[in-house]
């Protein structure tokens, strides 16, 4: 650590880590197109939120960008063909998620002729009123690119009810290894510019503040130039440092203005989008093409030759490091395989795991980069607590956590937690630290489902009695109907008899 | 004739009365302890207990004539929380307890006699004559009322499955 650096960490207030990105050589290959695979497996959960529910039938043949699953709920996105094909199958696949657990997934066979459905694009974005952009965005299954998949459309309707008044444009890029923004920002810088231009339409935001960590200067470089005639875009270099990609993070360094622990960023007038996110944004409503596709990066020290590339929603993780060049020593050194970045991305079984729209990057991580310990006890040296940037007590919070006083993990501000990893990065015990939070918190979630359920139970419980009660009376009143017309009709025929009686 | 009448009402009337007057200051205080603990039963009343419904069930236990151990659907979670509750030590490990479980209609046995579904304090089966039928997985309680009713054997037990919504990261090995 130079002099400089030393004097800049004193002065900073410190929270985050500065692991060893490995960006390059990955980030300065040429992007790489891959062709279509023969066979595509979309899941039906790509995003935060609802599944979509399929719309297509096994056998049923589709075209490039047709929709093949609908969004289900308020928040949920939809998904279509990322080529043309044939419908095989609607079944299970391994997903992206590290328990290795399915989920259902749509399989499309590719005819090979790649051919789109008709497109309905726009030549003057900005002529149209935003919420016809929401709708675009929303029906071209757009979500953010930047790894938690939230559906774009969504945010973007919020932040113009809630009035925003800046966007804030992620190309932090702080995970280390990942590279896709930053190629994506070398490549298309005019396109994401556009994209942040119809953005500024469509939430009535003022102002465009692009964060870019400085350890990208060609990235920076490009995207300023392409904003020059726009001075509503801003291009902001900002530190590198993880996770400066992280919402609140970003937020807070570049408007200087802090998210309440329990709010989102639209409480204070700011929106953030992932610079991906931009460039999907615009293709969808200038040419009105789906996501049907996104830039991955391959990386890692088992991958022979890293890279980013071009990879259509579907592929599977196999078939893309397979087109990559494949692993070093056929994957002998292997020792973990990871979607996303290295800090927060989801560890995977296997490689037979689909690329979703949310998907940054396939890892193929060897036993240097792992380094995996045994934890030993705490030592109460406080570096999580310097690194977390919420400003949190990691090691007390899994002190708690371990003796399962969950309430009290609460009270010191589990819920504040991004589980952004940095407090278990920088323990010098190996404590797996960020995996007590994640455990934490899906404890709480199942204790709340659980809640609910006991809820819903006694409701049940509660009107089967009264279906009960109410079947009772309907039987004893149609009985009563039934005696009722039984004794008119006896009336009536000793009537009749009487009268045939008479006239006899 | 109307002195009956008035005599009757003003009888009525005055009754009426004093039963409404003695029913707000003679109340019985019900237990408060009973009304949490039925909160934390499971509220199926599927009287596996053997006490009528979980009301019955949390009576028994407030006045330590039952184990906290009594309810099978609740499992060795809630006979926990109840000895907590109470401030009791109690014995897990007589409690078979693999998990929540569900029911399961085999579909090749199931011969549609309706008989479970009759049972079902949630109606979580679905089902009509001479049709197989199905189990709610999201109603059924795992109280297993319906498992001896069925003439086929074919609803059995199964521990819930795992899916992604319910899946939660292992808490690690501590140090």
């Amino acid at each position: 650590m130079g002099f400089m650096n030393l004097f800049k960490h004193f002065l900073s207030d410190g929270w985050g880590v500065h692991p060893d990105d490995h960006k390059r050589p990955a980030a300065d290959a040429p992007v790489r197109i891959m062709p279509v695979p023969t066979k595509l497996y979309l899941p039906l959960q790509q995003h935060l939120g609802g599944p979509a529910r399929p719309v297509v039938l096994v056998g049923q043949k589709v075209k490039k960008g047709e929709i093949i699953a609908e969004a289900q709920g308020m928040v949920s996105a939809p998904i279509h063909a990322p080529t043309s094909g044939t419908i095989v199958a609607v079944t299970e696949v391994t997903a992206p998620h590290p328990s290795g657990l399915t989920l259902p997934a749509i399989i499309l066979e590719s005819d090979g002729a790649d051919e789109w459905c008709e497109l309905r694009g726009c030549n003057d974005p900005f002529a149209l009123e935003p919420a016809e952009i929401g709708k675009r965005v929303a029906a071209a299954g757009v979500v953010g690119l930047g790894g938690a998949a939230f559906p774009s459309a969504v945010k973007l309707i919020g932040a113009s009810r809630a009035q925003v008044t800046t966007l804030v444009i992620n190309g932090g890029e702080c995970e280390p290894y990942l590279s896709c923004d930053d190629r994506l920002m070398r490549d298309a810088a005019a396109g994401i510019v556009d994209g942040i231009r119809i953005m500024l339409h469509a939430t009535g935001a003022q102002i465009a503040l692009v964060g870019i960590e400085d350890n990208k200067p060609e990235a920076i470089a490009t995207m300023a130039a392409a904003t020059a005639d726009f001075p509503q875009v801003q291009v902001r270099p900002v530190p590198a440092r993880y996770p400066m990609g992280s919402e609140k993070q970003l937020i807070q360094v570049l408007t200087g203005i802090e998210v309440p622990a329990d709010g989102r960023p639209a409480d204070i007038g700011v929106v953030v989008h992932n610079v991906g996110t931009a460039l999907a944004v615009r293709v969808a409503v200038r040419e009105g093409k789906p996501l049907i596709s996104r830039l991955v990066t391959v990386n890692g020290a088992c991958a022979s030759a890293p890279g980013n590339i071009e990879v259509r929603v579907g592929t599977l993780a196999e078939e893309v490091i397979a087109y990559a060049g494949g692993l070093k020593g056929e994957g002998l050194g292997l020792a973990r395989r990871v979607m996303g970045g290295p800090m927060m991305g989801m560890q995977i079984p296997h490689w037979r795991v689909p690329v979703v729209k949310g998907t940054s990057g396939i890892l193929a991580l060897d036993a240097g980069e792992v380094a995996e310990q045994e934890p030993n006890p705490c030592i109460r040296c406080g570096s999580c607590v310097k690194a977390c940037p919420m400003g949190l007590l990691p090691l007390e919070m899994s002190a708690r956590i371990r003796s399962e006083a969950f309430d009290e993990a609460i009270d010191l501000g589990l819920k504040d937690c991004i589980a952004c990893g940095c407090c278990a990065y920088v323990c010098p015990s190996r404590i797996p630290l960020v995996q007590y939070f994640v455990h934490a918190k899906g404890e709480l979630a199942a204790q709340d489902r659980a809640k609910l359920r006991t809820e819903a139970t006694k409701k049940l419980a509660q009107q089967r009695q009264e279906r009960l009660e109410r079947e009772a009376r309907e039987k004893a009143e149609a009985a009563a109907r039934r005696k009722a017309e039984r004794e008119a009709a006896a009336k009536a025929t000793a009537a009749t008899a009487e009268t045939q009686g008479a006239s006899a | 004739m109307i002195a009956a009448i008035l005599s009757l009402t003003v009888l009525g009337a005055a009754l009426g009365m004093v039963l409404g007057v003695a029913n707000k200051f003679l109340a019985v205080e019900g237990n408060p302890l009973v009304d949490e603990l039925t909160a934390m039963m499971p509220g199926s009343n599927c009287g596996q207990c053997g006490f009528p419904g979980c009301s019955g069930a949390a009576t028994a236990i407030a006045d330590g004539s039952a184990a906290p151990t009594c309810c099978p659907p609740g499992g060795k979670a809630l006979a926990a929380a109840i000895a907590a509750k109470l401030g009791i030590t109690v014995d897990l490990s007589a409690m078979a307890d693999d998990g929540p479980k569900i029911a399961v209609v085999a579909e090749e046995l199931c011969i549609g006699c309706c008989r479970c579904s009759k049972v079902c304090p949630t109606d979580a089966i679905l089902g009509a004559a001479k049709q197989i039928h199905n189990v709610f997985r999201e109603a059924c309680t795992g109280c297993s009322s319906c498992v001896e009713k069925c003439p086929t054997e074919a609803l059995v037990m199964r521990p819930v499955p795992v899916t992604l919504q319910h899946w939660v990261m292992p808490k690690p090995l501590a140090a």
